[in-house]
């Protein structure tokens, strides 16, 4: 909430004039969502501080009447209105902005001077990544310091706090140094107050102008700039490279970076499929489908006449049926497809009657003490001819080098089984209920640690 | 002249058959209701508009049919209006009768030709051929000879005008309803001539013979499930007291499988003599051919099920599915007789039967017999009171509605039994829920609210919650009501004060009210029985544990099972060494509490919401109030200041002072959160505050009043343990000056120091104002505390002025349904209702907790 700039030198009152505001003046401004004040802390011939102070309402955050139409986005507990965040970027374009420009009629040749500058940021939010600071700002031609204190003194065994006192310091022109500040805070914090438009995309090269392009980290910084959208970091990239005269990364790169970012999970679904059409199925059910995954591999294939997909939440359901296209589907393949809600901890009449039913990578979210009722649903109730069910094999987390020791792959998973563990409890559940199990690795192979996927494909007995 | 009667059970299929002209449908409108009438007609004209088209016939009938089949679902007669003179639309309403177990009845209008011919010709918008009615005349005469052969019951034929004007619809009762008879009822199950045994049972009931007859002195009528013969040593003698109570209106009877296959023998039928039919034809050819017809007569004459009390309970010796309940056919009769049977025999030869029982959802009790038991199987509603007398076991009688049984054990064993006898086994609670109950609009019927009613996106997102994060339903017979805050202070400084809980309560007529101190914890459900025996015998509970301790959702508290087993068994210490279990009669209990420190279960909300936020607070403002003070040193000059246009002096002084007090909040709310957080080394350093005793075996308390409450956990339950803390608590007079005084500086001094306040009950648990259900609880938050939910600064009067606009209404009405539907779900617990009857109360609950609503209320 508190951005400083301190000139240091001769004549440093001066500085006034570049932030065309008067020292002995000060000021406010009101913005779309509270005020800044403009105030001088610090004035002599020396050094010269100069200080914007945002004042947020917190009240209007809450009651949404920033940034969206329906309700707040915020909680009344929140730390925007302290944080450093980009309501401060939207401040200094909004106060500063003719200082940003580099114009300066009463000082123009200072405007385009690098002078000695030293810039404050309280409170900024790195979420405890210790590089960030410096990544951003010391490739800029900036003295980083930062200072990062625990979270809550009454409670030191919470950690570090995420926020970070940032101090920039260099021989810089002053608009670069606004510029700077302007485009690095929501590389900060990735949390945005406005909806993220294609618009960004202009603001982000006209402000990075002359620095952006070169910056070592210009992707990561785009990235973040960007947060969700990853299209629009794609474009902003492309563009800068374009800028720099470099080539665009050509389309098969991109290709294997894609292919590298989600390989298990389509090796998974390919492993599945085809054990469903070695199973003879002609109609399946996936039990939990998530976003239907597997469903859409399915429907493609002609030996399945109908697929039915099932998920506990109805989020999951509507996000698998416009990814699936669903409205506009042709009538033939829709036609097979069945979407619907339904839980693995109920007994449902609606599983009964396909010849295979899969469950992919679901189990692990089931709480252990409602396995059983999900083993009866399934293998008792439905007790389809084949069951695929495939889930983490829990040995091979020790391949994951960000993985910490115990933990699991991902925080909704209740539990991840050895290997031996799966093998048991398969094992158990053929000998209750009448099936036949064969059980596989999905995923590179390690000796040590097996596959990172294990697979049980069961078979009903007779 | 006598009117020319036409009867037909009060629910029917009835087909008009008749040609066109004949006056169908003026007949129809003038003796039936007109929503009872499906016609043609109409249909054609709904898909084509127009009626005469006979293009549109095949989809009008398909939508005529569609509708038939609704009301035939609710039960409703249905008559069709069409011509129906043709054999195959006459096929289409007896198959659909025969699949609704309905009777069909025909009325057909054979009228002259001539006067059809005539009205024809009078008819401007229908102006058919000769010939065709002609034609349609020749057909309804062939048509009647058919009728009954088709499978029409009963068939009326109108052959005149002044018939037709004479007529009069006599509508009889079904021949299983005896809603009208009240009983009270001694239902007695599978007797297979165990006379002695009878007879004992009859006495044990109060039955006292005279003239050779029971009756009961308190005109309670017997009703047996049949089965009163084979296999036993006396089945004339059993046959003779039935057959003597039933006429002489002592009991109702309806008949078992045996009874009809020996009819079948007394019809001079061949039969297999197997199953001890054998003794029983011995015994009846002992017997006179006058005594023998009248036994052929007795079953012949018998009713395959009985709908008694109102609708509450239906009677039926193999038991009924819900969708035959009063209906009669074939179909019907042989289920009520054999139920439903697979056609695949077992590994004794016995057929394999469907558990007709486990999908039954009705809310008629059906009391049955046919498979014997050790014990009374009661499941969703249902009881086999089949206790295999014969095989050695009892023979059991059912009071209604006292719903008490009453058993006399066999004498001996008679026969043996081709299996052993079905264990008992507490099927209700054992039981799979099925989706179907749940995932579709619920309408829930509360004792305290006339119906809940929960709509189906809120039932989705409950569903959703259920699976993915809650504890194994059995054990949540309960889940708490969300909590209004009172009404917003009128108080200049204050978003919440005790004036404005005690004053909601005075004006609702209640004078003494309850304050409890409320804890800064998680609100937590714990159930512990005495043993894990318990748990799986009443709670169906089979995995060792004893009780569980879990949230306001439903949520197991502990993901660590050994910390749960451990505050339970200290539980069961301290309740054992204070004799609850005893003074309770139980051997379970359900309490409501808070569970300290709230950092256990907040762990994430507060690092990752709260402190940071505090963090950032403090160095924001830290950072803002030094620079200000700089700038305030530096500048002496004084500016002329405008607030509002933007660009303008500003007063530093004034800016120092405002984030000064800022600052000072932010420290406050930081001092607020850290009251309620502390580190969990050991088991001792968890808090438990008890503040209902919700349920134990038998007994619900919500009409205890709080006192109660608070007197027995602290008898029972506090101050022995340091884990297990009391409730502080005082009472206030709403109506005096002086009590009220009392009650808001206790409220004062609770939250001086950023306490979270008190909670305000009305003095019973469940109050009401008149038909008015009140709410059970209004909380009263401290002003210290409150920086926690309204932001460190929500004091600043410019957020003050704003916070406190808010609406409670919307919180206020789910705060009643939930809590209807808690103390629902604990009552249909106690008396041992099924698990899908309990799981809706709590579903409803979590699905009310989807509903959007001011998280800070």
């Amino acid at each position: 909430m508190l951005f400083t700039i301190t000139y240091e030198g001769q004549n440093t009152q001066e500085l006034g004039f570049l932030l065309h505001k008067n020292p002995e003046r000060p000021q406010q401004f009101e913005l779309n969502h509270g005020r800044a004040y403009v105030f001088y802390p610090e004035v002599s011939d020396t050094r010269t501080t100069a200080a914007l102070l945002l004042d947020i309402d917190p009240i209007d955050l809450a009651r949404g009447k920033v940034g969206s139409s329906e309700g707040g986005l915020f909680d009344y507990v929140n730390d925007r209105p302290y944080a450093s965040t980009s309501f401060m970027s939207t401040a200094i374009v909004r106060v500063f902005g003719t200082a940003m420009s580099g114009r300066c009629d009463k000082r123009q040749e200072l405007a385009d001077t690098p002078l000695k500058l030293t810039a404050t940021l309280s409170a900024l939010k790195d979420y405890g990544d210790e590089k960030l600071a410096f990544e951003l700002f010391e490739p800029l031609g900036y003295e980083v310091k930062t200072e990062r204190r625990t979270l809550d003194e009454r409670f030191p065994e919470w950690g570090k706090s995420p926020y970070i006192d940032l101090t920039v310091s260099g021989t810089v022109r002053l608009s670069e140094l606004l510029n700077h500040i302007y485009v690095l805070i929501p590389v900060f914090d990735k949390q945005k107050h406005y909806f993220i438009q294609e618009d960004e995309i202009r603001k982000l090269l006209s402000h990075g102008e002359g620095w952006l392009a070169s910056h070592p980290y210009k992707e990561k910084i785009a990235q973040r700039y960007f947060a969700a959208k990853r299209s629009y970091a794609r474009r902003a990239i492309d563009k800068l490279l374009e800028d720099e005269g470099e080539a665009a990364v050509p389309e098969q790169e991109q290709e294997t970076e894609k292919r590298e970012f989600t390989p298990l999970n389509t090796i998974r679904m390919e492993a599945v499929k085809n054990a469903v059409l070695a199973s003879g199925a002609a109609s399946v059910i996936d039990l939990g489908c998530g976003e239907c995954r597997l469903t859409s591999l399915l429907l493609n294939e002609p030996q399945i006449k109908k697929v039915t997909a099932c998920d506990v939440s109805t989020r999951e359901l509507e996000k698998a049926a416009l990814r699936l296209k669903l409205e506009r589907m042709e009538p033939f393949r829709k036609n097979k497809l069945t979407l619907m809600q339904a839980s693995l901890t109920y007994k449902d009449d609606r599983f009964s009657g396909y010849d295979c039913a899969c469950v992919v990578e679901v189990i692990e979210h089931i709480e252990p003490a409602r396995l059983p009722a999900f083993e009866r649903s399934v293998f008792e109730f439905a007790k389809p001819q084949t069951v695929i069910l495939t889930t983490p094999n829990r040995e091979y987390n020790a391949n994951y080098e960000h993985m910490q020791e115990n933990a699991l792959r991902h925080g909704d998973h209740r539990f991840e089984w050895t290997r031996a563990e799966f093998r048991a409890w398969c094992e158990n559940v053929c000998e209750r209920f009448g099936y036949s199990v064969d059980i596989s690795g999905i995923g590179d192979s390690d000796e040590a640690h097996g596959t990172p996927t294990q697979m049980g494909v069961f078979t009903r007995n007779g | 002249m006598d009117k020319y009667k036409i009867e037909i059970p009060e629910f029917c299929l009835v087909a008009l058959v008749g040609a066109t002209s004949s006056g169908k449908t003026t007949f129809a409108h003038k003796y039936f209701k007109p929503t009872e009438v499906l016609s043609s007609d109409f249909f054609r004209g709904m898909v084509s508009d127009d009626e005469n088209d006979q293009n549109f016939s095949a989809e009008a009938f398909d939508l005529l049919y569609y509708a038939a089949n609704k009301r035939l679902d609710n039960m409703r007669l249905t008559v069709i209006d069409a011509t129906n003179i043709q054999k195959s639309a006459r096929e289409k309403i007896v198959q659909t009768a025969r699949a609704q177990n309905v009777h069909a009845a025909a009325i057909v209008l054979n009228l002259p030709e001539e006067l059809l011919q005539q009205r024809n010709k009078e008819r401007p918008d229908r102006d058919l051929p000769e010939r065709v009615i002609r034609q349609h005349c020749i057909e309804v005469r062939k048509s009647i000879r058919n009728l009954k052969r088709e499978g029409f019951r009963f068939i009326y034929i109108i052959n005149s005008m002044e018939q037709l004007e004479n007529c009069e619809i006599v509508r009889t009762k079904l021949w299983n309803n005896k809603r009208d008879e009240h009983g009270p009822f001694d239902i007695i199950g599978d007797i297979h001539g165990c006379c002695g045994e009878l007879e004992a049972l009859l006495d044990r009931l109060g039955y006292v013979k005279a003239d050779g007859i029971y009756s009961h002195p308190d005109g309670r009528k017997a009703a047996f499930l049949g089965d009163f013969c084979d296999r036993g040593e006396r089945n004339a003698d059993v046959l003779r007291i039935v057959m003597d109570m039933v006429k002489s209106g002592n009991a109702i009877a309806v008949p078992g499988n045996h009874d009809v296959k020996l009819l079948k023998y007394l019809n001079g039928k061949t039969v297999n003599t197997t199953h001890g039919l054998d003794r029983t034809i011995a015994e009846l050819e002992a017997q006179t051919p006058e005594f023998r017809e009248e036994v052929r007569a007795f079953i012949d004459g018998l009713i395959s099920h009985y709908v008694l009390d109102d609708g509450k309970l239906v009677i039926a010796h193999a038991g009924i599915k819900q969708e035959y309940i009063g209906r009669g056919s074939s179909a019907v009769r042989e289920f009520c007789l054999y139920g439903e049977r697979t056609g695949e025999f077992d590994e004794y030869g016995l057929p394999v039967r469907l558990d007709w029982a486990s999908d039954y959802r009705g809310r008629a009790t059906v009391v049955y017999g046919h498979i014997a038991g050790l014990e009374v199987k009661p499941q969703n509603g249902t009881f086999c009171i089949d206790t295999g007398c014969v095989f050695g076991g009892k023979l059991t009688a059912m009071r209604w509605p006292e719903k008490e049984f009453v058993s006399v054990d066999a004498e001996r064993q008679y026969y043996e039994p081709v299996k052993p006898l079905d264990e008992s086994k507490n099927l209700d609670i054992g039981d799979m829920l099925t989706v179907g109950d749940f995932n579709r609009k619920l309408h829930i019927e509360t004792k305290l609210m006339p119906a809940v009613d929960v709509h189906e996106n809120n039932a989705a997102a409950a569903l959703e919650i259920m699976s993915r994060f809650a504890a194994d339903p059995h054990w949540l017979i309960y889940l708490p009501p969300t909590m209004s805050p009172c009404e917003t202070s009128k108080l200049e400084d204050y978003l919440e004060h005790p004036l404005q809980a005690f004053e909601y309560y005075r004006s609702h007529g209640i004078k003494k009210v309850v304050c409890e101190k409320k804890h800064m914890g998680s609100r937590a459900v714990v159930i512990i029985c005495k043993d894990s025996e318990t748990a799986a015998k009443r709670f169906g509970v089979n995995d060792g544990t004893r009780g569980i301790i879990y949230t306001r959702t439903g949520r197991r508290f502990f993901d660590d099972s050994k910390t749960e087993a451990a505050l339970l068994d200290r539980l069961d210490a301290v309740l054992t060494s204070t004799n609850f279990w005893t003074d309770f009669k139980t051997d379970w209990v359900c309490l409501d509490t808070e569970l300290m420190p709230w950092s256990e279960k907040a762990q994430g909300l507060i690092r990752s919401q709260y402190a940071p936020t505090g963090y950032a607070g403090e160095d924001g403002l830290s950072a803002a109030v030094a620079a200000l003070e700089k700038a305030a040193q530096l500048k002496s000059t004084a500016f002329e200041v405008s607030e509002i246009t933007s660009g303008q002096n500003v007063d530093l002084n004034a800016l120092l002072e405002k984030y000064t007090s800022r600052l000072d909040g932010m420290k406050r709310y930081r001092n607020a959160y850290r009251e309620y957080c502390w580190t969990v080394n050991s088991i001792d350093d968890f808090r438990i505050a008890p503040f209902h005793i919700l349920a134990s075996e038998g007994t619900v308390y919500g009409d205890r009043t709080h006192e109660w409450h608070m007197e027995n956990i602290r008898k029972h339950i506090t101050g022995r343990d340091p884990v297990f803390m009391e409730t502080p608590y005082i009472t206030v007079d709403t109506d005096a000056e002086q009590s009220i005084q009392a009650g808001v500086d206790w409220w004062l001094s609770l939250t001086a120091g950023g306490g979270e306040g008190m909670v305000v009950k009305p003095e019973t648990y469940i109050s009401k104002q008149g038909m008015k259900l009140l709410q059970p609880a209004v909380k009263c938050r401290g002003r210290e505390y409150l920086r926690i939910i309204y932001g460190a600064e929500y004091l600043e009067p410019d957020h003050l002025k704003r916070l406190k606009k808010r609406s409670l209404n919307r919180k206020r009405t789910l705060a009643l349904k939930e809590f209807s539907l808690g103390m629902e779900s604990l009552s249909r617990f106690v008396k041992n209702e099924p698990l899908y009857r309990v799981h809706e109360c709590a579903f409803g609950v979590l699905a009310f907790e989807s509903e959007p609503v001011d998280p800070r209320l």
